[in-house]
């Protein structure tokens, strides 16, 4: 029985590499950084990075395994030669002794240093050296030590003293190995060399001095030099494996990739809206079948996108002959009922009162019919915005101006406050308009108080605000002022004229421009519009110059939240008023609130229900 | 002189009225049903003005327009169904003074023609000099050197109520009420299309106008004379 003992000790990682490696990555973080991103943005590098990974962790775990059977199988046999060596040498010895014919010329310890002498070898081709001790002396020092070379030998220092004393246990029936690491020099400086190390003993009996140890040193560097050369062959092969296996991701990973470019290019030019681009299809693997799959899907896509724009052509043409279909009849009844209007003093009273109503009514029926074909249009997505540089005082007081002989009717005073310039770019036609609508409504619901009319701006907005000190709003109903149709007080709807269309076209003009038209009010406190317009067509709007709660207002029955956050401004009354008093929050809660709607909020889904429909209202979380 | 008013409208019902309004205010009306027999009726009857349907079987309101145009500098007022800016300033493009949009009042379209049939009578001899232009108000002729350019009575109104004051900018506002004497702001696409059509004939380069100049943001005046 043989023991082996660390056969790993053959080779060893180069321990220079790691830190090679650390020094090269100056600056490791922004190298993983620029790395990361890399990856991130080509699947190609990904797909070749993560082979290479992989390739290397197999190549080395695989190399790792070989070397080490190599190197195990190398130690192995060369203990078992070395085992079969020394066992020999030891029976060669004990059989000249069995022969040995004492003398006194020769004396039992010359003969013995003699034959182990033999045992040695020659001093050219050595492949072993020999320790030769006298068991009972070992404290005086070896009889017989193989030089090596001057200065430097294996002696008994280098035997592992488990092994002695194996071998003093019963070394002459059988041999024990070890692997060590002894140091000596060959032709140069002192180095390392593996060894393997055979001890034996024999027993010459009490008279010739008794038990003597024998260790043969078996170096291991024809094997060690061996191991090196598959070693070098081994990271040869190894690289030249990972770079095959890079190179065929590479491709293969290119031959998929490059559809896939294809297609999200050929994706973004449809979705920029050149809708007849389409893919090239080549073959009839699984890339051509996406390729077909995809221009289908494109065809698809242009197909409906033709027939929506075909449906909404057709909408608009037909808005468009309804509306002339219809305005030249009622020209003609408006003209027919001016002509009797004029007479009536000539007809008897009932005819009289009838041309009157007949008049009145086609007033509104001409509104009427005038904001649904603008409904319409908005619908039909058929608004068209005429952009002009101007400024917003002038179209406010030209409304103003207008509006005068009817709040005068009315005995509503209009104050206007512009001080700042509102020059911006919108469509004078449109603004006029919401601001006419806001302004009559104010003075409708004023209940004969002033309507005050500001105007303000700064860097990238500009404001109408229109704000009465009527009846107010509900906070219910502020969410509805803009649904069509919605009339404030069903119970007075019909005296006040007005199509119900006036604020819903106002908030879609508001729309138009990227604006916003938002309305604070509460019961008793009036209410407050405020139109916000970008100065600058095409500029989000970040927020508003003036406050949406007007100024007036008392603190108790105000919003405390951010105004230019139209979000923050919903219901944000009662909660602010709850954390400090709670009586006083019902109030609140009852009196004030806040209302704003965003940009591209359907608009009155619901048609004239008082119900909104929820997805239209995307704030209403109440 | 009440004036002779061609009424083209295929629609007998409003044509009847119009009838009835024009002549209670003193004109003389004067029919066509359909766009084909527009010019015909037209040629024969000389109106001092035009009441144009542009909505016409047989023959587009807009072709009508063009074709009336091509001969004669009579004042045309469109009627329209269409509040469209394209439509619009299409019909004003092709050569209509004005438009009414249906549905008018009776008031407001006769207001309309009244405006456009509003001349002054007895014009003092006026010369006046803009640009390489001399304008000769009482013989409504313009001429660049010796070559007689044509314009239609509101441009040339145009052109006179701008070469009057050379100095001043006008806003579109004010030449609408000194032009088309519209009382309270209207459409400005009025000013817009015509100032166009006027700069496309006298104006040397169109593009790059010298004689009518637009002053950004407040309108337009007269080039440095």
């Amino acid at each position: 029985m043989r023991s082996v003992e660390g056969g790993r000790g053959l080779r060893g990682v180069p321990a220079g590499a790691v830190g090679a490696a650390r020094r090269l990555l100056v600056n490791p973080r922004s190298w993983v950084r620029l790395v990361r991103r890399w990856m991130r943005r080509s699947m190609l590098v990904r797909v070749v990075a993560a082979t290479v990974a992989l390739g290397l962790v197999v190549v080395v775990l695989v190399g790792q395994y070989l070397l080490q059977r190599i190197s195990d199988n190398l130690v192995s046999s060369r203990m078992a030669v070395a085992q079969a060596e020394s066992a020999h040498g030891l029976k060669s010895m004990v059989d000249n002794f069995r022969t040995y014919h004492f003398s006194k010329e020769q004396p039992f310890p010359t003969f013995v240093v003699q034959e182990v002498e033999q045992l040695s070898g020659s001093a050219e081709h050595r492949t072993r050296y020999v320790v030769f001790l006298h068991a009972r002396s070992a404290a005086a020092g070896p009889l017989y030590s193989d030089r090596a070379t001057e200065g430097s030998q294996m002696g008994l220092a280098d035997v592992p003293q488990d092994l002695r004393d194996k071998v003093n246990k019963d070394g002459d029936r059988q041999q024990y190995a070890r692997l060590v690491t002894v140091p000596y020099a060959v032709d140069g400086p002192m180095v390392l060399h593996k060894s393997i190390v055979v001890g034996g003993l024999f027993d010459f009996g009490q008279v010739n001095g008794g038990r003597y140890e024998i260790y043969f040193f078996y170096p291991l560097d024809n094997e060690v030099a061996m191991l090196g050369v598959v070693e070098r062959t081994f990271i040869g092969g190894g690289i030249a494996l990972v770079a095959l296996v890079a190179a065929v991701a590479w491709i293969v990973t290119r031959q998929v990739v490059a559809p896939v470019r294809q297609a999200a290019r050929t994706a973004e030019q449809l979705a920029s809206g050149r809708l007849d681009r389409r893919m090239r299809v080549r073959g009839e693997d699984d890339l051509a079948r996406l390729a077909r799959a995809f221009n289908e899907m494109a065809a698809s896509l242009e197909r409906q996108i033709h027939q929506l724009e075909e449906l909404s052509r057709v909408q608009r043409r037909f808005v468009s002959d309804v509306s002339h279909e219809l305005r030249t009849p009622l020209t003609t009844i408006r003209m027919a009922g001016e002509v009797m209007y004029e007479a009536r003093a000539s007809f008897d009273p009932a005819v009289s009162r009838s041309s009157e109503l007949l008049q009145n009514q086609l007033d509104r029926f001409e509104s009427l019919l005038a904001d649904l074909l603008e409904v319409s249009r908005f619908d039909a997505g058929a608004a068209i915005l005429e952009l002009e540089t101007s400024d917003v005082r002038d179209a406010v007081h030209r409304v103003v101006d207008g509006l005068r002989p009817l709040a005068e009717r009315r005995g509503v005073t209009l104050v206007v406050q512009a001080g700042e310039p509102g020059t911006a770019e919108f469509d004078p036609r449109r603004i006029e308009r919401v601001v006419r609508n806001l302004v009559g409504n104010a003075i409708e619901h004023g209940e004969g108080k002033p309507v005050l009319i500001t105007v303000g701006g700064d860097d990238d907005a500009v404001a109408v605000c229109v704000r009465d000190h009527g009846v107010g709003l509900r906070p219910a109903e502020q969410r509805l002022v803009f649904n069509r149709f919605w009339r404030a007080d069903p119970a007075r709807a019909r005296s006040t004229g007005g199509t119900g269309l006036g604020l819903a076209i106002s908030l879609e003009d508001a729309h138009l421009h990227g604006g916003w038209l938002q309305v604070w009010g509460g019961p008793g406190l009036g209410a407050n519009f405020r139109l916000t317009l970008p100065r600058r067509a095409g500029v989000v709007l970040a927020g508003s110059p003036l406050p949406l709660v007007p100024p007036d207002v008392p603190t108790s029955a105000r919003s405390g939240a951010d105004e230019r956050t139209p979000v923050a401004v919903v219901r944000s009354a009662g909660t602010q008023v709850v954390a400090s008093d709670g009586a006083a929050s019902v109030l609140a809660e009852a009196s004030s609130g806040a209302i704003a709607l965003p940009p591209l909020r359907a608009v009155g889904e619901g048609g004239h229900d008082d119900v909104p429909a929820p997805s239209a209202h995307p704030l209403d979380r109440s | 002189m009440r004036g002779r008013v061609l009424v083209v409208d295929d629609d007998t019902a409003l044509a009847e009225m119009l009838g009835i309004v024009l002549r209670g205010e003193g004109f003389d009306p004067v029919f066509c049903a359909d766009g084909g027999g527009a010019l015909e009726v037209f040629r024969a009857s000389r109106p001092d003005l035009v009441l144009l349907d542009l909505m016409l079987p047989g023959r587009d309101g807009i072709e009508v327009c063009r074709q009336i145009r091509s001969e004669s500098g009579v004042p045309i007022v469109m009627l329209t169904a269409k509040s469209d800016t394209v439509d619009i300033v299409l019909g004003l493009e092709s050569g209509a003074d004005d438009y009414v949009v249906k549905p008018f009042k009776p008031k407001e379209l006769v207001a309309r023609v009244r405006a456009r049939l509003r001349r002054s009578d007895e014009p003092a001899p006026e010369q006046l000099e803009i640009g390489d232009l001399s304008i000769d108000v009482a013989g409504h002729s313009v001429r660049r050197e010796e070559t007689l350019i044509s314009l239609t009575p509101l441009e040339f109104d145009l052109l006179v109520a701008l070469a009057r004051k050379p100095w001043q900018v006008f806003s579109r506002e004010v030449l609408l009420e000194q032009v088309w004497g519209y009382r309270h702001a209207a459409d400005t696409r009025l000013v817009n299309v015509h100032v166009q059509r006027l700069r496309s004939k006298i104006e040397k380069d169109p593009e790059r106008p010298e004689i009518v100049v637009t002053v950004r943001g407040v309108g337009y005046k007269a080039g440095p004379a």
